[in-house]
């Protein structure tokens, strides 16, 4: 603790404020909140270093993955090494051709050739089987060698399959997130869109952005009354119905997400009370689940919460007298709810629905079990990637994209809303 | 909600209307949680309410699912119900390991979000606490960033430090799930710590306690509803938790929501709708202690409960 | 870092001193698993010990290609299709089985002669013969459909389909349901035309197509009346008819056939074990078992004569075997030479085609 004396003789030196042990006083005071600083960093310190260890360098190594690949430059080094010597638009000459065959050849003999012809048919589909079976054939491959992996198959003389081998002998590219965009790059190295059965990424971002501010809309449709009813009513009312809000939102996700299975099956609850109903006849039951109409009913249950707290916050404290002012001034309840109240709870508004947002266009686990193959988001394209096909590139490509595209969200609500304003329960 | 007198007839329709929408929507919100409770009774492996669970007769249900809930899994579920069968049960019964693996990662999770998350807020709620907004965002950022690319990303960084060789069992999920958690953590603690009264600590200071006594008999009685209610939810994110698990958990390592997704995938029978009844059970717990926290830590603050 | 190491070591010490030895299996769930673990992982257990660890994949040759190029390989023993075994051991991914270690036939025929033609690879051996097959409710259609066009046939037999979630399989029976005979079927398939020729046939049902992933999922769909027809591993309907009397019935109409192999990844950290219990599971009386529980042909021609009765001991397996002369009229063996090229490029195309 720094003693500060300002009342003595002692402490008025040539008019400075000093401390008692003589050190000016600004620079005391400086030194006393430097020490603060560090005491509240060293406190945050180990949760910093924590997170960044779990959480911002494994991010961070999926990104760098995302740009690196060298399934084809680390096994193929002879003919990497031609590549480099030469320059793009060259035609290969007989010592390419050889290079080619001597890292075939060698490629089969490590068991390396699948991960080669793989790393190449990311580019250029349908290559793979190219270079596996060359692999097989590559021991009976004589000089002069253009013309036996010609006669092998003629596709080896394809020079957009020289350009992509090219452009894959190095071991970094940009060309996962041209494939992540549905672009290609075509011989001359041109930026092309890809083949128009292969474009399928712009239209799962496109689907992942629409089905997600759908499920908004529906979120804030529904939460806006349930919000104004808690805050209107008695505390000790309303208390009451906020557990109907908070238990699906402590509820385990597979649960809710099951019952959703349970309720919209074919021969499921919903299905069979419309039957009983007569609402429908028991051959044209609806289709509710695996499809897109499964992801939004169960995604919007699923984040109502979301919507539900943040507005209930807001309106709260809005006192009721504004609205009373205005009908008291002649306003009709519709125009005293859209000029008075409405204004009021668009803070809760933006809050909500950007929590809503920013969480459904990641959402993996409920599309991947009711949403059928038109209700995939673009979170189960990258696991597609990331278990399946094993293109973990592209992966980390889409990741990138979608991360990217949460993080301005994510940046627009600490603008707009401030984290340290997000609440829970 | 009472309606004024002046309202016009339109108004009256509108106000029963709105009361019927409300309506409405509480039960889309909690339909779906209650309706699979009777159905996990059911006799018949359906989904759906047999004619006899209607008319209430005791023959339409039964506990077979909580049944198949013990013996699934085990060598000889079908022997005589004595020392060695419950024994058989504890050892191989697959719910009985997954829900002994779920405990143990929510517990270190927990223990580990909740310890590294109260300290950062402590010093998160200092004003003397430079790049606060900055840091804040870091931190409360594993609760936005897509959990998909989080997994992806741990999967990857774990493969490359090998971390299943360190012996260490659960280290890389319990890790994972703390990540999870700390936002949590971190946004019920510094919402205690925001009503906070500093005067408090510095009476205690001047009254002649050291920094540490201040901590532990002021400040921490003070804050421990919030840090608890932090820790249940760090320890229901970790409980409820499946894409980690999917990525980056070795096959001892799986848990409830785990053997969920397997059920769901494979066969929804009753027996997923008794799992989910039970966690139903113990989310309303969970929900109770954090509301009962919530009012109590109000009380102390001295703000008016809302 | 210092600190976790200590910790870590300090842990194992107290956590694994216990540990008994044991194999980890990957298969692929459900039914099957059911009548491997029966035939297999409890006999194994009582004669050696070695407790074996069951872990379910949709397909598990996946998994191990993304473990051990991840460098995470902690499972011992996995159950593939053909194509995939050959292909991950092109690729290195898998350890070599010698086939002399295996045991030989009770006669002594020694089991490099004793195994179906094919069932041995360099780093595999076949345990059975597995069916992909179309099933339909009878409740639904009391007639049936009885060629494999009448899957496609939506007007004829109206309802969702089921198939599942990738091109092996689909390609062919598109092609045999499009009139295309058996045994042109791959010739086809190497020209883009045929390929076209499939993927067409799909469009016709694509919007009426329930897809699934993991064995299990088509006799579930079947039983909760998602779909009325659907594609499915044959002993997993089989298992669905016979042991929950459920209202299925197969088409034994342009299906397609193959092996199932058991393979070893490279790095598994159970080899010894894992050996062992490859050793155990194929000799001849151990497979004859799995078909106690499971209508699977064995991969050793010794094990044929043994085999008799389902577990419950009334129903004759012979007609439910994929590999009885009465249900091959129009069967396609599944080309592993096409598929271990074509593979990840069909199925590359036919994601792209079913996000469209």
């Amino acid at each position: 603790m720094v003693a500060i004396e300002t009342s003595g003789g002692e402490g008025l030196r040539g008019g400075l404020l000093t401390t008692a042990d003589g050190k000016p006083l600004k620079q005391a005071l400086a030194h006393a909140q430097a020490r603060a600083r560090r005491k509240a960093l060293l406190l945050v310190v180990p949760l910093l270093a924590f997170i960044v260890i779990t959480f911002v360098v494994p991010i961070g190594q999926l990104l760098f993955r995302s740009i690196h690949n060298d399934g084809f430059s680390a096994n193929m080094p002879q003919i990497s090494a031609w590549f480099d010597e030469t320059k793009a638009g060259d035609a290969p000459d007989e010592a390419a051709y050889a290079a080619l065959v001597a890292d075939i050849a060698a490629a089969a003999e490590a068991r390396t050739i699948g991960v080669v012809g793989t790393r190449v048919n990311y580019e250029l589909s349908g290559t793979r089987s190219l270079f596996t079976s060359a692999g097989r054939n590559a021991e009976d491959l004589e000089p002069p060698y253009r013309e036996a992996l010609l006669d092998l198959n003629a596709k080896w003389g394809d020079p957009q399959l020289w350009g992509v081998m090219r452009s894959v002998s190095s071991a970094y590219s940009a060309n996962f997130y041209l494939a992540a965009l549905d672009l290609a790059r075509d011989e001359n190295g041109d930026i092309v869109r890809a083949p128009e059965d292969r474009r399928i990424y712009g239209m799962l971002f496109m689907r992942t952005l629409w089905l997600s501010a759908l499920i908004t809309g529906l979120c804030l449709i529904l939460a806006y009354p349930v919000a104004h009813l808690l805050a209107v009513l008695p505390l000790a009312k309303s208390n009451l119905l906020m557990i109907l809000v908070l238990l699906p939102f402590w509820t385990s996700l597979l649960v809710r997400t099951t019952s959703w299975m349970v309720m919209l099956q074919e021969q499921g609850v919903i299905n069979n009370t419309m039957v009983a109903l007569g609402l429908v006849g028991n051959e044209s039951r609806i289709q509710m689940m695996y499809n897109q109409a499964g992801t939004i009913i169960a995604m919007t249950h699923i984040l109502l919460p979301f919507m539900i707290l943040p507005l209930y916050s807001v309106m709260r404290p809005i006192n009721p007298s504004y609205v009373r002012a205005a009908r008291s001034l002649g306003a009709t309840s519709w125009t005293a709810f859209r000029r008075v109240y409405l204004p009021q709870t668009l803070p809760g508004i933006g809050a909500g629905a950007l929590l809503v947002f920013i969480l459904s266009v990641g959402y993996y686990i409920t599309p991947a079990l009711v949403g059928g193959a038109s209700g995939q988001l673009i979170s189960n394209l990258i696991a597609y990637h990331m278990q399946d096909s094993l293109n973990w590139s592209l992966a980390a490509a889409l990741a990138a994209l979608l991360l990217a595209g949460v993080l301005i969200l994510y940046w627009l609500y600490d603008r707009l809303i401030g984290i340290d304003n997000l609440k829970l329960g | 909600m009472a309606l004024p007198i002046y309202a016009s007839p339109l108004e009256r329709v509108w106000h029963w209307t709105y009361k019927v929408i409300c309506t409405a929507i509480f039960i889309f919100l909690i339909a779906p949680i209650l309706i699979v409770i009777p159905l996990s009774f059911n006799a018949e492996p359906y989904f759906t309410f047999t004619e006899k669970m209607l008319s209430f007769d005791p023959e339409g249900y039964s506990l077979r699912w909580y049944d198949m809930l013990l013996t699934f899994g085990m060598q000889a579920p079908d022997g005589p119900r004595d020392w060695s069968w419950w024994r058989d049960v504890l050892a191989n019964a697959t719910w009985f390991d997954v829900a002994w693996n779920s405990i143990i990662i929510g517990f270190f999770s927990t223990i580990l979000a909740t310890g590294l998350g109260t300290l950062a807020a402590l010093g998160l709620s200092r004003s003397e606490m430079p790049w606060r907004r900055s840091i804040m965002a870091v931190l409360i950022s594993p609760m936005i960033v897509p959990i998909i690319i989080t997994a992806t990303g741990l999967f990857f960084f774990y493969s490359k430090i090998e971390i299943q060789k360190w012996g260490v069992p659960y280290l890389g999920i319990i890790m994972a799930h703390a990540t999870l958690g700390i936002p949590f953590v971190i946004i019920t603690v510094t919402a205690t710590l925001s009503g906070f009264d500093h005067s408090l600590s510095r009476a205690a200071a001047s009254l002649g306690a050291n920094p540490r006594t201040t901590f532990f008999k002021v400040i921490m009685p003070l804050i421990l509803p919030g840090v608890v209610s932090g820790a249940l939810f760090a320890f229901v994110t970790s409980f409820d938790e499946v894409v980690m698990v999917l990525f980056i958990a070795g096959h001892d390592e799986q848990t409830i929501p785990r053997q969920m997704w397997n059920g769901i995938r494979e066969q929804i029978s009753p027996a997923i709708l008794a799992v989910a009844t039970i966690l139903v059970v113990v989310s309303i717990a969970l929900l109770a202690t954090v509301e009962i926290l919530r009012r109590r830590s109000e009380k102390l603050r001295g703000v008016t409960a809302g | 870092m210092k600190k976790i190491l200590t910790l870590s070591t300090a842990l194992t010490a107290v956590g694994f001193a216990a540990a008994a030895q044991e194999v980890t299996v990957m298969s692929w769930g459900g039914a099957y698993t059911v009548s491997q673990v029966e035939a297999y992982h409890k006999p194994f257990t009582a004669e050696t010990g070695i407790k074996v660890v069951s872990v379910d994949a949709d397909n598990p040759a996946t998994p191990i290609k993304a473990m051990v190029e991840a460098g995470n390989v902690t499972i011992d023993v996995a159950d593939v299709e053909y194509a995939d075994a050959i292909r991950l051991c092109d690729e290195g991914l898998l350890e070599e089985i010698d086939p002399s270690i295996l045991p030989a036939a009770p006669d002594g025929t020694p089991a490099t002669e004793d195994f179906l033609p094919g069932a041995l690879t360099d780093c595999a051996v076949a345990s059975i013969v597995f069916s992909t097959v179309f099933a339909y409710d009878t409740t639904k259609f009391p007639e049936g459909p009885t060629t494999m066009a009448d899957f496609f046939d939506l007007e004829g037999f109206p309802g969702k389909r089921g198939m599942r979630k990738g091109a092996k399989a689909n390609l062919e029976m598109a092609l045999m349901a499009d009139g295309v005979p058996a045994d042109e079927v791959y010739a086809l398939l190497e020209t883009d035309e045929g390929v076209a020729q499939a993927f067409a046939m799909l469009d016709k049902i694509k919007a009426d197509t329930i897809w699934w992933e993991a064995g299990a999922q088509p006799p579930q769909l079947l039983a909760d009346g998602e779909v009325v027809m659907t594609t499915a591993y044959n002993g997993r309907i089989f298992a669905a008819q016979v042991a929950e009397a459920k209202p299925f019935e197969i088409v034994w109409d342009g299906q397609v056939y193959e092996y199932d192999l058991f393979v070893i990844p490279k790095g598994a950290p159970n080899m010894e074990a894992a050996l062992e219990f490859v050793k155990f599971s194929t000799d001849t009386q151990r497979l004859a078992d799995q078909a106690k529980w499971i209508s699977y042909g064995p991969g050793r021609k010794s094990s044929g004569a043994l085999v008799g009765l389902y577990q419950d001991g009334v129903t004759e397996m012979a007609p439910h075997m994929p590999t009885s002369a009465e249900n091959l009229t129009n069967a396609l063996a599944s080309s592993y030479e096409f598929w271990v090229d074509r593979d990840s490029e069909l199925n590359e195309r036919f994601n792209a085609w079913l996000a469209q």
